[in-house]
């Protein structure tokens, strides 16, 4: 018999009684492990692969038919794809693509580093330059990218203007006008844009390092790019691996900057994959040829992913 | 500290911040004086002496007035708000579960499951928005607002699960141990005591979450067709623009008001979105 | 009314047997100590009798009730855990009352008994604020508090006193055991600290791998251990070993190695006769080793070196080599003693409490 504890209150003991297992039953799948884990992951998996897996292997089918918009369409194998390769404007686009997808990714990631680099200093004001700093991430990329052509208007460019007062140049430089020029100006915005993902995720793994690690080095005579390149940039490299490939992969496959800065123009020299397919499969109406297209990013992807994986399984490992 | 030389200090730290700031910003700096710009002024010519490109003697709010009266632009406001909201509310609700059960509890194919919804995490939206389009019509959703609102999802929830799954991996599992032993069921003590202790985490992906569903392009520009059902940056898009003149002023005015909700959301949560970007990422 | 019995209790995981048959009766009102070094199944055992881990095979039992299939929550026990273990969003209150709430008690019989708790554990000041506003002990003091509002059948202790510091650790013991013997209820303990399962247990279950090695009271393990292992983790310092060489001549055995040649005591000599020219495993603790008077006799005593001196205050920890071996053996002396490092010396042990241990199964001759 337990004695009641302190103050020597003689009340009864009022244990709730010992309620019976709970095998099976209206309640059972709040205690059971599987059951439960198979509730919890019904809502996920239902949407998910209704509309991810679903639209998937759909659109694997659509791609080997030659559906067109109002036309349930037939099988015709690989034609869709045959026929995309052999297009000058897809190859255009899948260039564009690798070309636009390549350099973003160095310009993000060095400009990144560096203001990465900047921000984990000290300096008053911190916190607000950060925060303003992201604006061009969390802006949403439709809008920003109208003030970006804006000021690439062929008439109106304030950079124009500001090049001319500068004494750069005499003649308006052709921003959206040339498809070279375009792309450049692409990667240029696209680098805007995603240059804060860069910087913010980079300094957060800034942060981890231990500040010891480079007073210990400077003690030994390393310099500022000598601590960087030997201390700061190995720490780092798991956490760089990652965010370029989540880069990678949003921009290979990125739409909303292309069509509204250019819209594929001119002449359909700045498309990339996917401004095409849309072109193609959305405003012509071909689905089959357009889901075809996005394919063509699949095997990147894939390659990406697979590559990611594989550095989580050696993490965990 | 490293000590450094004053010049050093300039050339290396505060010209590159400066730069940095600079650049970043500019381009807000642009929508908002050209949103305030008269239109007597927004198409003078560049070499025009008077012309005084980075400020306006003569403020306006024309564009805002029209953009507001004479456009569905507060109704777009709307759509995106609501859209946001529901979808984020769903992916929620989903991540959080899926995300416990992945994170806390033993069944088979767990590891699979986990894999998997990762390797949706990384899948496009411009991969699938062809079949996609075909299968919203097929359920007779298109041009609705549940399209969106069951779409989203899809690129929400693997990311708010993968943060979500990170975070509970941070609390220590005794916590629920204990609420179980002292009278919880397992579904009891998910509810009761880890959900509350992953608020924070909540909140990351929640805002995170109404961030990326703001800003979403693709499939709010293929699944809806009537004006008043558009989102902000869509509607901007298709019906600012008239065949083939931009109405800067107004498309400026668009743009800035199409961003500050989300930029106020963001001001007002920017440790928890940071926790949520940097998360997304490492899960 | 709340004994537990566990009858061939096992647990396997995919790779690794955990527990192995254990049997395990553990009384009404008995305060148990598991102890065994890390990964020997003391906590999985725990574990298994709060209902937290699935039982792979055997049974177990609170009071007359088979729990085997109950989930935790109704199996009527408490458990402290080694970070506490407590709710950060609610307070210390909450903390407390929560298990009650859960088990739907009336709010007034909840206050009371948190408020009773809380007087016996001193806490009564603390019970608005939130854990992360506790020190340590505090935070103990409230998982224990926890525990007890419940009046449960068994209160599970997971290595509780672990996360605090040295002095507190020693302070909290007492309490843990004043509080036992104040509310009288079955209580099981994990520790990895043989002082602390000394201290505490009305009995001490020594596991290791998995099995049980021997159940006893404090006082009968140190005494009287069963094998080897047993005799090796309890006691701290521990006890001295040394391979011996057992020899029978003209009746009288000796245990022998380099530099150590001990006469066996008759009460040995029988069972270690049968080992004659074999190897043994030979042991005695530091408190049954002193400085050899005219007293001793010759075959209980051997020649050392002092290879270092430990003066504790209330004794001296010698480190010395016997002989020319290199066989070193700790001796517990008398704080008078005065021998310096490189001093030869004659001690002798004492012959009630010499061990033996067989060389292959390692259990007790």
């Amino acid at each position: 018999m337990k004695k009641p504890i302190a103050g020597g209150s003689a009340r009864v003991e009022v244990l709730a009684p010992p309620r019976t297992a709970r095998r099976g039953g209206a309640g059972a799948w709040l205690e059971n492990e599987r059951l439960l884990a198979a509730m919890l992951l019904t809502p996920t998996v239902l949407l998910l692969g209704l509309f991810i897996a679903y639209p998937f292997v759909m659109g694997v089918w659509l791609a080997l038919s030659n559906t067109s918009v109002g036309n349930v369409g037939e099988f015709v194998g690989l034609r869709n794809f045959y026929k995309a390769w052999n297009d000058s404007i897809f190859r255009t686009a899948f260039w564009n693509t690798t070309w636009y997808t390549a350099w973003a990714t160095v310009f993000k990631l060095t400009l990144g580093m560096w203001l990465a680099l900047l921000l984990n200093r000290s300096f008053r004001g911190k916190r607000i330059v950060r925060a303003s700093m992201l604006l061009p991430f969390i802006v949403p990329t439709v809008l920003s990218t109208f003030a970006w052509r804006w000021m690439f208007d062929p008439t109106f460019s304030v950079l124009n203007w500001l090049l001319y007062r500068g004494g750069f140049i005499t003649t308006k430089l052709p921003f959206l006008s040339d498809g070279a020029y375009g792309m450049w100006c692409a990667i240029a915005v696209n680098t805007w844009r995603g240059m804060p993902f860069f910087a913010i995720t980079l300094l957060a793994g800034l942060q981890t390092i231990n500040p010891d690690l480079h007073e210990a080095a400077s003690l030994d005579g390393a310099n500022g790019w000598h601590r960087f390149w030997n201390v700061t940039w190995p720490l780092l490299k798991p956490v760089t691996l990652v965010v370029v490939v989540f880069s990678i992969i949003q921009t290979f496959s990125d739409f909303q900057l292309i069509y509204v800065l250019t819209g594929g123009g001119p002449a359909n020299s700045t498309h990339l994959i996917a401004t095409y397919a849309y072109q193609v499969g959305v405003a012509t109406g071909l689905l089959g040829e357009g889901a075809a297209i996005s394919l063509f990013m699949l095997p990147v992807l894939f390659v990406v992913v697979w590559l990611q994986l594989r550095y989580l399984r050696r993490l965990e490992a | 500290m490293v000590i450094e030389r004053r010049w050093k200090k300039w050339v290396y730290f505060y010209i590159p911040l400066t730069l940095f700031v600079i650049g970043t910003l500019f381009p807000f700096y642009w929508m908002f004086v050209t949103a305030i710009r008269p239109d007597a002024e927004l198409y003078r010519s560049w070499r025009a002496a008077t012309n005084t490109p980075f400020w306006t003697l003569q403020p306006t709010l024309d564009h805002f007035r029209d953009l507001l009266e004479k456009t569905t632009f507060p109704q777009w406001l709307w759509n995106t708000f609501f859209i946001a909201c529901v979808s984020t509310v769903i992916s929620l609700f989903c991540g959080l579960l899926a995300g416990y059960a992945l994170a806390r509890l033993k069944f088979p194919m767990a590891g699979m499951l986990g894999t998997s919804i990762f390797v949706t995490y990384l899948v496009p939206p411009t991969l699938l928005f062809i079949p996609l389009a075909d299968i919203i019509r097929s359920f007779q959703l298109g041009n609705t607002p549940w399209a969106l609102i069951l779409t989203y999802p899809t690129f929400l929830i693997p990311f708010s699960t993968w943060l979500l799954m990170g975070y509970f991996k941070t609390i220590p599992k005794e916590l629920e141990e204990c609420a179980r032993i002292d009278g919880a069921t397992r579904f009891g003590a998910m509810i009761r005591i880890i959900f509350p202790i992953a608020v924070p985490g909540i909140l990351s992906a929640g805002i995170f979450a109404f961030t990326l569903s703001w800003n979403e392009f693709i499939y709010a520009l293929v699944f809806l067709s009537s004006p008043e059902k558009k989102t902000v940056p869509v509607g901007v898009v298709s019906e600012l623009i008239r065949g083939d003149i931009y109405f800067w002023g107004q498309l400026m005015a668009g743009a800035l008001l199409g961003s500050i909700p989300v930029a106020l959301v963001y001001s007002f949560f920017v440790e928890y979105y940071v926790t949520g970007l940097t998360g997304s990422v490492k899960g | 009314m709340a004994q537990v019995l566990m009858k061939d209790l096992n647990k396997k995981y995919d790779e690794v047997h955990a527990v192995k048959d254990v049997n395990l009766h553990i009384r009404d009102k008995e305060f148990i100590v598991l102890v065994g070094p890390s990964g020997c199944g003391k906590t999985t055992t725990l574990r298994m009798l709060a209902g937290l881990e699935e039982i792979t095979a055997g049974e177990i039992h609170i009071g007359d009730r088979l729990v085997n299939d109950l989930p935790p929550k109704d199996r009527d026990i408490a458990m402290v855990f080694q970070n506490y273990a407590l709710y950060p969003h609610m307070t210390v209150y909450d903390n407390m009352a929560f298990g009650l709430k859960m088990r739907k008690f009336p709010r007034a019989e909840i206050e009371q008994r948190v408020r009773d708790a809380a007087q016996l554990l001193g806490i009564q000041e603390l019970l608005k604020r939130k854990p992360r506003q506790l020190s340590g002990g505090q935070r103990q003091r409230v998982a224990v508090g926890r525990a007890i509002v419940r009046h449960p059948q068994v209160f599970l202790f997971d290595e509780p006193l672990s996360n605090l510091d040295a002095k507190l650790r020693v302070q909290m013991r007492v309490e843990l055991k004043k509080l036992h013997n104040r509310l009288e209820t079955t209580a099981v303990y994990v520790t990895h600290d043989q002082v602390e399962a000394m201290t505490l247990g009305d009995r001490v279950v020594v596991m290791k791998d998995g099995w049980i090695q021997q159940v006893g009271e404090p006082l009968e393990l140190y005494a009287h251990p069963v094998n080897k292992f047993v005799a090796g983790f309890i006691g701290s310092p521990a006890m001295n070993f040394a391979d011996v060489t057992i020899n029978d001549t003209g009746g009288v055995v000796t245990a022998e190695s380099q530099g150590l040649r001990l006469q066996v005591p008759p009460a040995k000599a029988g069972a270690l006769r049968a080992y004659k020219g074999q190897s043994v495993a030979f042991g005695v603790r530091p408190e049954d080793v002193h400085i050899a008077t005219g007293a001793d006799p010759a075959g209980l005593t051997f020649d050392a070196v002092v290879e270092v001196v430990e003066p504790l205050g209330s004794e001296i920890l010698l480190d010395v080599r016997a002989g020319s071996s290199t066989t070193t053996i700790v001796a517990r002396v008398e704080p008078t003693v005065r021998s310096k490092v490189k001093d030869s010396i004659k001690l002798a042990v004492n012959p009630e409490r010499l061990h033996f241990f067989d060389p292959k199964t390692e259990q007790a001759i």
